[in-house]
């Protein structure tokens, strides 16, 4: 029968490859959920993966919310990769987008109607501080009280929700809008507008920003000590200490810097994409960046492609929802079965799948 | 405000309502947790009970059916988590939040044609006399049977765990699940079965939440619960009878800022719904920095992956 034989040491070439195995894996059970739900899976997943970039029909649309959707993904995967690999494990990654995006705006808000080229590096300043105090939260209560950073730093989401719809139904709430929650439009407050930069192709200053850190990130996770402290840290927490690493630094680095970049993907889909701030704001970005994270196998350049490959499947879903009315649900459906499928095959990197014929050799 | 329209024998009433889906989610991973295996999925465990139950009970006219369903269905959706974390040993806190992500999702799209819907009446049960005494009555003799099931359920694990031999396999594959296996114990088996366990509890959570506590379907209506239940286990330093507190102090808070919402009391609404989740962060706390207490509780081998070598 089939039998698990641990190798000698992980396979680089798995490594690699399950990511692909668990996307095609994902597409064929996709294809299956899509039948169940009495469409044709294959159009189904051609509509989800093909022609957001190619079909020219929707493409001068859909191709640059590509750079859109990725760039919040991508940042805050990038941060919280960090904290997984030294087993911090933040995952209220949304409740500091959601204050980056409340402290930032908040102040754009509080400076209209004033116009100076100051305004937009301000905000930026105030959204990465307000989702790195907030991510400050579960790291303080860690360090000096040893509370679990899961719960804490994933209550502080409901909370932070709950604060934006205190902030849009009072301080930030429009005085022309006309009695809505929202906020005033960022689009009509030039200095604090996260507008495209080249036309048509979804780039904005944010998307700079991702790129940016994605080189950062590579630099300091293979060529610094901070990577090797934190890779230290999550294998062995003992041997990390022998070398050095003190364990509660390690905490505050990787809660400070994942929640610091939220903040930022917060602040710039609230000023550009999203265009103002609102109970509707949050869109589980912060949860889906950890899936980003585990796909892109917790490295800068994989989650790069990771984040782009999930950012189509939200384009492709909200393009088969339209064509094909597929529920919105469906493709968080699918975005779970993605992580199941990645975290199953996970298991062929130390792992190899060995025949055991009847005959065994005497142990 | 008027705090006079806020009556303490309601206030207790609605409260053990409140925390009976915490509670029956808790003590499910209570157990789940005393095997070894953490399991950050109660979310969406118990958001797959509530729509679950909500359909089987909208369908049959019968609320028991809801409830069995919604258990059914939520240990089923807790076997994808056991299979990747047990056989396939994958990340248990990565699993678990994926189990989260993927049961909100399928319970979106499954109740997707259920909103708006009035599920079958589940009523209290009505004793003559006793449930009619004053303030006793209704606080003692005048819930729903799931609130006394709930009860009985944290009485029986506390038998369970502590009194039986069954339990004490079960606790000791918690510690040192080598040391278990070495016994002869079949470490993965009985983990699957608390999981199981963990999943079927916490669609029974869900059920009671949208068929008794709102009583209705929406979207993502467990809104944190689960996420609750994790840390009331922690509160509770894994002993059934203080999950009862820990659920009953959340259920507490969550009555009482409701109840001062509807009394108009002049903040924004907003600030007092984040009241729940505040108090589980404080609770959280203080329970973890107590840490003799914790450490002597807390299962050795928790969210620790087990292969069998030999």
């Amino acid at each position: 029968m089939l039998r698990l034989e641990a190798r000698p040491e992980p396979s680089r070439a798995m490594v690699m490859l399950t990511p692909i195995i668990a996307v095609i894996a994902t597409m064929i059970a996709g294809g299956i959920l899509f039948a169940f739900l009495g469409n044709n899976p294959f159009t189904a997943i051609r509509i989800i993966f093909w022609d957001p970039l190619f079909n020219d029909m929707v493409a001068s649309y859909t191709r640059p919310q590509l750079l859109v959707k990725a760039a919040p993904l991508i940042l805050m995967a990038i941060g919280l990769s960090f904290g997984f690999r030294a087993n911090v494990w933040n995952i209220g990654a949304e409740g500091q987008f959601i204050m980056g995006a409340v402290i930032g705006g908040g102040t754009a808000l509080a400076l209209y109607p004033l116009e100076s080229p100051l305004v937009f590096p301000l905000i930026i300043i105030m959204g990465g501080l307000g989702g790195f105090l907030w991510a400050m939260i579960p790291a303080i209560l860690k360090i000096r009280f040893n509370a679990n950073e899961i719960l804490v730093s994933l209550m502080l989401v409901y909370v932070a929700a709950q604060f934006l719809a205190a902030m849009v139904t009072g301080p930030m709430k429009s005085p022309v809008g006309m009695g809505f929650p929202v906020s005033r439009n960022f689009n009509e407050y030039q200095s604090a507008f996260n507008a495209e930069l080249l036309s048509n192709t979804g780039l904005h200053f944010g998307v700079l920003v991702m790129m940016a850190v994605v080189i950062v990130g590579y630099i300091f996770l293979t060529r610094h000590i901070f990577g090797f402290q934190i890779r230290v840290s999550g294998q062995s927490a003992r041997a990390s200490k022998f070398a050095g690493v003190n364990p509660h630094t390690t905490v505050a680095l990787c809660l400070g810097i994942s929640g610091a970049l939220a903040g930022l993907a917060g602040l710039f889909e609230v000023t550009g994409p999203a265009g103002k701030l609102s109970t509707n704001f949050p869109l589980g970005y912060g949860f889906t960046a950890i899936i980003v994270a585990f796909l892109g196998r917790l490295h800068p350049i994989g989650i790069l492609l990771a984040g782009l490959l999930m950012a189509l499947t939200y384009i492709g879903g909200e393009l088969a929802q339209f064509q094909m009315s597929i529920p919105a649900a469906a493709i968080q459906v699918f975005q779970g079965m993605l992580l199941f499928f990645l975290l199953g095959v996970d298991i062929l990197v130390n792992f190899r799948l060995r025949w055991d014929s009847k005959s065994k050799e005497a142990h | 405000m008027d705090l006079s329209s806020i009556s303490p024998v309601t206030l207790i009433v609605s409260l053990m309502a409140a925390s009976t889906p915490i509670l029956l989610a808790a003590l499910g991973e209570l157990v789940v947790e005393k095997s070894g295996v953490l399991n950050l999925g109660v979310e969406g465990m118990m958001i797959i009970g509530a729509v679950c139950g909500f359909i089987a009970a909208v369908t049959t006219g019968s609320p028991w059916l809801g409830f069995l369903f919604g258990a059914i269905c939520g240990a089923a959706v807790s076997m994808i988590f056991a299979v990747l974390t047990q056989y396939l040993m994958a990340n248990q806190v990565a699993t678990g939040l994926g189990l989260t992500m993927f049961g909100l999702g399928l319970a979106s799209l499954l109740g997707h044609s259920y909103t708006g819907i009035n599920p079958p009446a589940f009523s209290q049960i009505h004793i003559p006399v006793l449930s009619d005494l004053p303030v006793v009555g209704r606080i003692v003799f005048g819930h729903d049977p799931m609130i006394y099931f709930s009860l009985a359920l944290t009485f029986a694990i506390w038998y369970f765990l502590t009194r039986t031999r069954g339990g004490l396999v079960l606790r000791a594959v918690g510690e040192s699940h080598d040391a278990a296996h070495a016994l002869g114990y079949k470490v993965i088996r009985i983990r699957m079965l608390a999981i199981a366990f963990g999943g079927a509890c916490a669609g029974l959570g869900g059920a009671y939440l949208s068929l008794v506590r709102v009583p209705q379907w929406a979207e993502g209506m467990t809104a944190g619960a689960g996420w609750i239940a994790l840390a009331i286990v922690v509160f509770a330093s894994w002993k059934p009878g203080r999950a009862i507190i820990g659920a009953y102090l959340f259920g507490g808070v969550t009555v009482l800022q409701l109840n001062l919402q509807a009394a108009g009391l002049a903040i924004s609404p907003a600030y007092l719904s984040m009241t729940p989740y505040l108090a589980t962060i404080i609770v959280l706390v203080i329970m973890a920095s107590d840490k003799k207490r914790q450490s002597l509780n807390a299962p050795a081998s928790l969210g620790k992956t087990f292969f069998a070598s030999t």
